[in-house]
């Protein structure tokens, strides 16, 4: 049997300190965290930083390295700093050492490295090695070679290439989310079908129990299956609410893939083994031919300047879309002629916060709202040219009237300087598997003594 | 005939990697379930979101009483033209349709 902690679905926010002390006590073989995932945007990739203060990241951090001394085993945190870039594993390790000078204890750290050489991955686009996986973006060597950022998504291989360091704790980057979890239950010969599962379900912690917010749970890996308990007081598992967490951010509920195969869990049976545990068995791994690991890549697309105005006047409220079109039409010729770019080096769009910024041209329902927040929001190649549109727009959201008829209105701002500057955006550029020959092929493992 | 949410006890949607949304009904019971799943077919959904219906993933999932739609996001998580980072608003326009 392995026993593996899982204080939270993500270092940053935060787990019941009682419940952790609940898991330690109960003696598991290793705590595990996720650090992250691409479900903030593309900025935190593109930046290769993390979203999560540093000063909770680092509390919660030192209250697990506590844990972890106090269990005398294994701590691993995967996709460290919100996106696993080698700049994001650095900040973790600068938080760790800082924490381990504090608490006095020597350390064994493996530091396992998911950055990849843009250069490299487009070459191995040109050489066939890369594919796309559904509904990928269109991408070419240029573009590859344009992102700020790729990762590769290390599985259990890599996981347990530093568990057989021996260190004390692992910071990972970029990692599968369930890899972290599964990793030791399969080295030690656990039914694989039941580790993969497992691991799925305890990757965002006690979302698979009620209480969700709680945190801490701990998962029972065997010969056959699996069992999670939630450990916060009051928080329980059911059936239910275990094989429904098979749906959450997955896109098919009863297969996932995973590096080295996938997971199906269409034979899985979820039984209640008292209040609060739940027992699953009848999941299936299924090893694949040969061995892939995705990517992910941010690239820069410009810079970014937003600028908000409120309208409140009736007239301007019922018309609030006539008037905004009227607006991006005109400005957008402004900035053509005036800034000399070209209609496909800029975007320039007026959403209408309480009409129909949600959904666009897809949205049903016609009401009229009492006020309408407009959000200008203007990309261009370049910060200095995004704050010139923004600066050309402002006229308009000051003054704009919908007619030559009526007299000059004047429209609510927010701040002054209107515009708000956001500095480089990125987009997310790979959907794809690489093909490797040996799964360390894309990943860098080292080991520190800190004395 | 009533809208969706009336009928169901939890509609949400949420982010299946940057590339796509997934819709998760949970209809709370047998009769619901089956309202849902007769009633709402993958075409009608596939017009709601004005996207090709064979793009669509369907799931009639009788044990949890959950109906469940994945499908390329609307625009990709982020991009320029992307209005909702987590995928957490879509699921609103499902509920609108009539049953």
């Amino acid at each position: 049997m392995t026993r593996v902690l899982i204080p939270s679905g993500a270092l940053g926010l935060n787990y019941d300190t009682q419940a952790l002390q609940r898991g330690i006590a109960a003696k598991p073989d290793i705590i595990a965290i996720d650090g992250g995932s691409t479900d903030s945007g593309p900025s935190y990739l593109g930046r290769g930083v993390s979203k999560y203060a540093r000063a909770s990241t680092k509390l919660e951090w030192a209250g697990l390295m506590a844990a972890r001394a106090e269990a005398g085993v294994p701590l691993v945190i995967g996709t460290a700093g919100t996106c696993g870039t080698d700049s994001a594993v650095d900040w973790m390790l600068d938080i760790t050492r800082e924490i381990a000078a504090e608490q006095g204890r020597p350390l064994k750290i493996a530091v396992l490295r998911s950055s990849q050489d843009p250069d490299q991955i487009a070459q191995a686009f040109e050489g066939g090695d890369i594919t796309p996986l559904a509904n990928a973006p269109d991408v070419t060597s240029q573009i590859i070679r344009s992102c700020s950022n790729i990762v590769a998504l290390a599985g259990a291989e890599q996981i347990t290439a530093a568990l057989e360091t021996g260190a004390d704790i692992i910071i990972a980057g970029r990692t599968t989310d369930t890899a972290i979890i599964a990793a030791l239950p399969l080295m030690r010969g656990c039914h694989a079908g039941g580790a993969w599962h497992g691991a799925k379900i305890g990757e965002c912690g006690a979302l698979c129990a009620t209480n969700p917010q709680s945190g801490v749970i701990s998962i029972d890996f065997d010969a056959t299956g699996f069992t999670v308990t939630p450990l916060a007081a009051g928080a329980h598992a059911s059936p239910h609410t275990v094989s429904a967490h098979m749906l959450y951010e997955n896109s098919d509920p009863f297969i996932l893939y995973e590096p080295g195969g996938y997971l199906d869990v269409t034979g899985a049976e979820y039984a209640a083994v008292d209040g609060t545990s739940v027992r699953v068995e009848g999941s299936k791994w299924v090893a694949s031919d040969r061995y892939t690991v995705k990517l992910e890549g941010a690239r820069p697309v410009g810079c970014r300047t937003v600028v908000m105005a409120l309208l409140r006047d009736p007239h301007y409220v019922a018309n609030a879309q006539i008037w905004a079109d009227d607006i991006v039409d005109k400005c957008s010729a402004k900035v053509i002629e005036r800034m000399g770019l070209a209609a496909e080096d800029f975007t320039l769009e007026l959403r209408l916060i309480g009409q129909s910024a949600s959904f666009g041209t897809l949205e049903t329902r016609a009401a009229t709202p009492l006020e309408i927040g407009v959000i200008g929001i203007i990309t261009a190649p370049d910060e200095a040219q995004a704050s010139e549109i923004g600066k050309l727009l402002n006229p308009y959201l000051l003054h704009h009237p919908l007619t030559q008829e009526e007299e000059q209105p004047t429209f609510a701002f927010l701040f002054s300087p209107p515009e708000m500057h956001q500095g480089q955006v990125y987009e997310f550029a790979l959907s794809h598997v690489l093909h490797l020959s040996d799964p360390m092929a894309a990943f860098e493992l080292e080991v520190i003594d800190i004395a | 005939m009533p809208e969706l949410r009336s009928l169901v006890t939890k509609l949400r949607s949420k982010n299946a990697g940057p590339f796509w949304l997934t819709i998760d009904i949970f209809c709370g019971s047998p009769e619901a379930y089956a309202r849902v799943r007769d009633g709402l077919s993958t075409t009608r959904v596939a017009q709601v979101f004005d996207t090709d219906g064979q793009a669509i993933k369907r799931f009639d999932i009788e044990q949890l009483h959950v109906v469940k739609f994945s499908l390329p996001r609307p625009a990709v998580q982020g991009s320029v033209t992307d209005r909702d980072m987590h995928g957490a608003s879509w699921a609103a326009l499902l509920g609108d349709v009539e049953i």
